[in-house]
């Protein structure tokens, strides 16, 4: 490299600062473009498919869609997801609970901070297979618990009716621990100033909490409710490990039923796969967009 | 007690702060301590029907070996690092080029870029996997750790790249402007001026990534049917199939599952938090 090139010198030289973006950039946007971009709209095109994953894909317009609308276990799929965006979101205050009730300095905080942060660290296969050992209705350990109130044990995982709701508990696990620790870093940023001006003027307990502390973590609270409501939605693996969505498939959720109408011994029908995987992209949209938007407007504004 | 530091509490409720912390963990903790537990504990135990008390003999050789021997669990740790080693190195490589891009240079389409590689970081998994599928078959990749790990390297670039672009773009751009002016290359400014200043991140991203990818189980699932490539994820959800009644050896297999990235998150735990909070402070 010549420390001094004249502005007639070769074309790259002149124009270096307007394709080297698109150079650095290139292996990522074709690798992203090819597996996560396109795919959207193929699985949109498919949708319209009627397809066994081998033979010709036939056309059938929005007939999936119209199959979707009478499947009984579309809406109980679609009606799980809902549990589980609701009972999800307890995450974000017992999260703000947890982080509160760390946020001291004493002797080891640090450890026991990142202790009770570490189911999140943990593959949540694993945490299935515990909360289902856990719910095990002859040994388990709520089962000990109720023999030992005298009570009948509660076979969690086999019981149509409470099943999606003990998976929640299950899925609750780690993202406490997730919102625990988003709650954490927003307090370090909390101003003591403000805090100890609001304890002259009187403020105490639940309205330190509600008017001064609150107000203060509001990005840390729409992270947290960002990404729980999304990972509400993504379940799955907790679901495969621990019901493998039944019993008689009352623990489905969209992102699971998918899965099994498209790649399971129920039948490879993709195109019907595709319309649910659809359903939830644009549920998912709607959250998306709420962190795009955010994003785009925080760059506005820097 | 929040948020007045608990320094100037009463000596009582500095007291009760002390003994409730870590009753509070174990309880906290509780499921992951009782899967220790089992993992220690002899087959009588389990028949005696003792799950949960202490065990009253301790097989952590015996059954950590089991594992070790009668089982694929061997194959299936490799092959998680086979998929997870190779996947860190690639996103961290394309999402510092990518993100290097969108930090300093202004172009027109860079907010656009950028948002998509936010947005796609979002999606459903569902809406990729027919066609991720059909494209690994085509290639020849379905059912080996390779298939998997261009998936993972793609998907993961999305996460990486915007992490790295805020990094990028809070460094002082006079550094940049700096050796412009002394007539370094593009590719210098990235390699000599850049590239050193972004190690912390690159850490964040690296620690995380290998989480997320030791931690999966959809893509495992979808793309990988033998043992032959099946991580440790994948592997455990068999074992657990075949050995219904050896909570014991399910146990073990599950803490060694868990193993790596609860210790990379001991020793990195800094840039972990990092790069798990960006954004919870400020906007």
């Amino acid at each position: 490299m010549s420390h001094t090139a004249p502005p007639s010198s070769s074309w790259w030289a002149r124009h270096q600062k307007t394709i080297a973006p698109w150079l650095f950039l290139a292996p990522a946007l074709v690798m992203f473009g090819v597996y996560v971009i396109a795919p959207i709209f193929e699985s949109m095109a498919l949708s319209l498919y009627d397809w066994d994953g081998l033979g010709t894909p036939k056309f059938v317009g929005l007939q999936n869609y119209f199959d979707l609308w009478d499947d009984p276990d579309f809406w109980m799929s679609l009606k799980n997801n809902l549990i589980w965006i609701f009972g999800f979101m307890l995450a974000v205050p017992a999260g703000l609970f947890l982080a509160l009730f760390l946020n001291q300095t004493v002797f080891g905080i640090r450890l026991f901070k990142s202790l009770f942060f570490f189911p999140f660290v943990i593959s949540q296969v694993v945490l299935g297979l515990v909360f289902s050992w856990f719910y095990d209705p002859s040994n388990g350990l709520l089962a000990l618990v109720f023999t030992s109130l005298g009570l009948e044990p509660l076979a969690v995982l086999s019981d149509d009716t409470i099943v999606t709701y003990g998976i929640v508990v299950a899925g609750l696990y780690p993202q406490i621990a997730y919102c625990m620790i988003l709650y954490l870093t927003g307090l370090n940023g909390v101003r003591p100033d403000l805090i100890e001006a609001a304890r002259l003027e009187g403020a105490r307990g639940w309205t330190m909490l509600w008017r001064v502390v609150l107000p203060q973590l509001r990005p840390a609270t729409f992270i947290a409710v960002v990404v729980t409501i999304i990972g509400s939605l993504r379940s799955f693996d907790m679901i495969s490990i621990m019901t493998q969505g039944g019993p008689y498939g009352s623990s489905r959720v969209l992102a699971y039923y998918m899965y099994e109408v498209a790649l399971s011994e129920y039948g490879y029908r993709m195109g019907y796969g595709t319309a649910i995987a659809t359903v939830l992209f644009f549920i998912m949209l709607v959250y998306i967009g709420f962190v795009l938007r955010r994003i785009y407007r925080q760059e506005q504004e820097s | 007690m929040f948020p007045t530091p608990i320094e100037k509490a009463s000596g009582t409720t500095r007291w009760l702060y002390k003994v409730a912390l870590p009753i509070s963990m174990v309880l906290w903790l509780l499921p992951i301590i009782a899967v220790m537990l089992t993992s220690i504990r002899g087959q009588a135990d389990l028949t005696n029907g003792n799950y949960w008390g202490m065990p009253s003999e301790w097989m952590l050789i015996e059954n950590y070996s089991a594992v070790f021997q009668n089982t694929p669990m061997v194959q299936y740790v490799l092959n998680s690092f086979y998929v997870t080693i190779p996947t860190v190195i690639g996103t961290v490589v394309l999402s510092t080029l990518a993100g290097f891009a969108l930090g300093t240079y202004r172009f027109k389409l860079n907010m656009v870029v950028f948002l998509l590689f936010v947005g796609g970081n979002f999606v459903p998994f569902q809406i990729l996997m027919i066609p991720v599928r059909e494209l690994t078959l085509k290639m020849g990749m379905y059912d080996s750790t390779m298939g998997l790990v261009m998936f993972h390297i793609a998907f993961q670039t999305g996460f990486a790249t915007f992490f790295l672009r805020n990094f990028i773009r809070d460094l002082p751009y006079e550094l940049i402007e700096a050796a412009r002016i002394e007539g370094a290359s593009e590719w210098q400014i990235f390699h000599r001026v850049v590239l050193p200043l972004v190690r912390p991140a690159v850490a964040a991203v690296a620690v995380l990534i290998f989480t997320f990818i030791w931690n999966d189980y959809f893509w495992a699932t979808v793309l990988i049917q033998g043992d032959h490539a099946m991580p440790v994820t994948g592997g455990l959800k068999s074992l657990n199939g075949q050995w219904v009644a050896q909570w014991q050896l399910v146990s073990a297999g599950s803490i060694l599952a868990a193993m790596p990235p609860v210790i990379i998150f001991f020793l990195l735990q800094k840039q972990f938090i990092a790069g798990l909070t960006v954004g919870a402070t400020k906007g």
